[in-house]
């Protein structure tokens, strides 16, 4: 099972060090772990996607918690929300193919964002799933190489929540 | 961070020193090097105690024990490089006791940072798994506020090691040392306080149950909640068994005590905690060497846990009752609504269990017995004496066959099992308890790892007494290799040095005894000497640790029950 959690953490030198070490030496799974600053400078925001039962979620958030540079944790379990990845592929492309791989990219909502000779970049976001789905619709041109995020999460605020 | 401009400015190092005096420490551990000198000249003109070890790690267990005897926060201080890679077992075993310790590092200068200059290592990557907080201060301006957060994260909520590593340039650069402020840290809010409806429902557990049994750990001694532990067990009648760590936070000649419960627990202790239909566990964590197989552990009983860490609940055993908050004030409001209950048939079955399966051994042998040594070491002393101790065989033996009154009266490595442990942390607590008679219970494994630090003692006339059971093994990985690997006893064999001579070489006193009649005269010399002093006692080699409950064995599936009943 997989979980969402998201950290709010001190925008320190060390602090990622702090977290990734603590779920490896706790022998927690981690699917995915993005980093980025918030609109504070002084806090940047981590949004870890855990695999494990609710007996592992709820560890790892306790010992998150423990982290001195931890300052918030929220747990999305059961919430509603919106998550994210952001992917960069590069897909071979012989020019005469250009039109068929922009209506793929296309009906994935995608964008071209570099067109070489034989290949053209391509970004899209969306949920996990997406990617996965477009990754597959794209491995018979051929996939040199690809980039991504990992999820980012926020839950939608409905009326009476607490955010 | 805040620069009060009418703050005096003064060296790096400076600053360190008036944060240490401003903390209220008074006696510190550590070894000099290069990237400190900055900071030991400035101590040079400070009232502050320094004892300097012969190893680091030595000092860090001395500061730990001295932490652990006093309630306050142990300080110790290294160089960079070895200097601190040697201070890392001694800051792991503090971690796993929830010791209170800052310690202080050098560093090399910030600009040669990275570029593996000479004694340089990344402290702070390499401490990072072991301390409760730790940074490196790159700006001399936030010194006084990083030492002083060191100080309070250290001591606060579940305490534990910080490390402050301070580049040298820090130490000599100039800066500001601003008054202290109120500490603000986001991330760091412990919790003290328990919740009412937990602690509601906690008491509702204790009242509705028929055969309740506490089972408490080292925080109850860390949080000083030893008298109201007392006061509930009394009040509402209920048998108390104590971890390793917990030893001495309920008296143990208390009618109400089991003594210590797990893997070489009493018997009645063990059998008690399988049977309970409630069990009470304060400021214990469920460690493996006191349950025994989890999936059997406790099989009918509902789990209450009281506990400062929250991430301690749950984590190896699901709690049924949670109580976060520091025992001094969760206790006494849970006290408050119990009731008394005679619960006359569980005393019953418990008394049949501890006159069935008592601690015991064979009184006739004519060999030295290690537990005779240490009854007798109990007898002498009156019960009354300071006790550390190395790890294994002697460890089990010293908690099984000496009596403990008092909190923080018994000193040893409970989560890391540091071998080695047990002198220095014998001269941290002399430090602490200058007037105490304190005896490092030591096997000749343990003793041999840090022998060397007699010559602390000797320097700083500090009286300790080591009792060395020596019986020429590593005695817990024989029997180990005697259960499980087929008495194949692989490298477990030590041929040591004789440790009395050993002790005059460096200035100590000692004897060396081999006859059972030897034991009581020798402990009477040992303890009327005015100095410290080794006793080695050459022990029946093959001695074992009996009951034993064997990894992945229930707790009640205990080994060498019989043994007992074949002895008179």
């Amino acid at each position: 099972m997989k979980h969402v959690i998201s950290a709010l953490v001190q925008n320190k030198p060390g602090v990622l060090a702090h977290v990734a070490g603590m779920f490896a030496a706790r022998a927690f799974n981690i699917d995915s772990l993005a980093v980025g600053r918030t609109d504070d400078p002084n806090l940047s925001r981590m949004t870890i996607v855990v695999v494990g039962g609710n007996e592992v979620l709820e560890q790892v958030r306790k010992q998150l918690g423990k982290i001195v540079s931890v300052v918030k944790i929220q747990d999305f379990a059961g919430r509603d929300i919106v998550a994210r990845d952001l992917m960069l592929i590069n897909i071979h492309c012989r020019p005469e193919k250009r039109a068929e791989i922009q209506a793929l990219v296309s009906m994935f909502e995608g964008k071209v964002v570099d067109i070489g000779p034989k290949n053209v970049m391509v970004e899209i976001s969306g949920p996990e799933s997406k990617m996965e789905a477009f990754i597959d619709a794209c491995r018979h041109y051929g996939i040199k190489a690809t980039a991504r995020t990992g999820t980012i999460a926020m839950p939608r605020y409905r009326k009476g929540e607490k955010n | 961070m805040k620069n009060s401009s009418n703050a005096p400015e003064m060296q790096g190092a400076q600053i360190i020193v008036e944060i240490l005096k401003e903390q209220g420490v008074d006696t510190m551990f550590g070894y000099l090097g290069g990237v400190v000198l900055p900071i030991f000249d400035k101590l040079y003109d400070s009232d502050i105690r320094f004892i300097t070890p012969r190893h680091e790690q030595g000092g860090a267990h001395m500061a730990d024990a001295y932490a652990r005897c006093t309630g306050k926060t142990g300080v110790c201080i290294a160089t960079s490089g070895p200097g601190a890679t040697n201070l890392t077992t001694g800051i792991a075993n503090a971690m796993m006791d929830s010791v209170p310790m800052v310690a202080l590092t050098g560093q090399v200068r910030t600009e040669l940072i990275g570029g593996d200059a000479f004694q340089e290592v990344d402290t702070t990557g390499i401490t990072r798994p072991i301390t409760k907080h730790n940074v490196i201060v790159k700006d001399v301006n936030n010194l006084a506020e990083e030492l002083r957060q060191a100080f309070y994260i250290a001591s606060t909520g579940r305490p534990g090691p910080v490390l402050v590593d301070i580049p040298v340039d820090v130490s000599v650069g100039t800066g500001r040392l601003n008054p202290p402020s109120d500490i603000d840290m986001p991330g760091y809010k412990p919790r003290v306080e328990g919740h009412k409806k937990q602690i509601e429902a906690a008491a509702d557990a204790i009242n509705k149950s028929k055969r309740p049994v506490l089972y408490i750990g080292g925080g109850v001694i860390i949080s000083n909640a030893s008298r109201e532990i007392t006061d509930l067990a009394e009040k509402a009648n209920i048998p108390v068994t104590t971890t390793l760590m917990g030893m001495g936070a309920f008296d143990q000649n208390s009618p109400l005590s089991l003594d210590m419960l797990g893997m070489h627990g009493a018997a009645y202790a063990n059998m008690a905690v399988q049977n309970s239909d409630l069990l009470i566990a304060v400021g214990s964590r469920f460690d493996d060497r006191v349950t025994g197989q989890l999936k059997r552990f406790c099989p009918n009983a509902k789990i209450l846990h009281v506990d400062i860490d929250p991430a301690s609940i749950s984590k190896n055993v699901q709690v049924h009752v949670p109580v976060v908050g520091d025992a001094k004030l969760v206790l006494p409001e849970i006290t408050e609504l119990l009731e008394y209950s005679d619960r006359g048939e569980w005393f019953a079955q418990i008394s049949e269990w501890k006159k069935a399966h008592p601690f015991t051994y064979d009184k006739n042998a004519t060999s030295i017995k290690p537990q005779y040594v240490i009854e007798e070491l109990w007898n002498q002393t009156k019960g009354e004496a300071t006790i550390t101790t190395g790890v294994g065989q002697h460890q089990m033996w010293a908690a099984q066959f000496y009596k403990y009154k008092y909190p923080r009266q018994f000193i040893t490595s409970g989560g890391l099992g540091t071998m080695g442990f047990g002198l220095p942390s014998a001269i941290g607590a002399q430090v602490a308890r200058p007037d105490s008679t304190v005896i490092d219970i030591d096997g000749d494994s343990s003793f041999n790892m840090t022998m060397t630090e007699l010559s602390t003692a000797v320097m700083y006339k500090l009286p300790v007494k080591a009792v060395v059971l020596n019986n020429g093994y590593m005695g817990m990985v024989r029997q180990w290799q005697e259960l499980f690997y087929q008495r194949r006893y692989s490298h477990s064999h030590l041929l040591n040095p004789n440790f009395a001579d050993v002790a005059k070489a460096l200035g100590a006193g000692g004897i060396s005894i081999e006859k059972k009649d030897e034991v009581q005269g020798a402990i009477e010399k040992m303890l009327s000497y005015d100095g410290p002093f080794v006793l080695d006692c050459r022990i029946e080699p093959e001695e074992n640790v009996w009951p034993m409950v064997s990894p992945g064995k229930a707790l009640d599936e205990m080994a060498g029950l019989e043994i007992f009943e074949k002895m008179p």
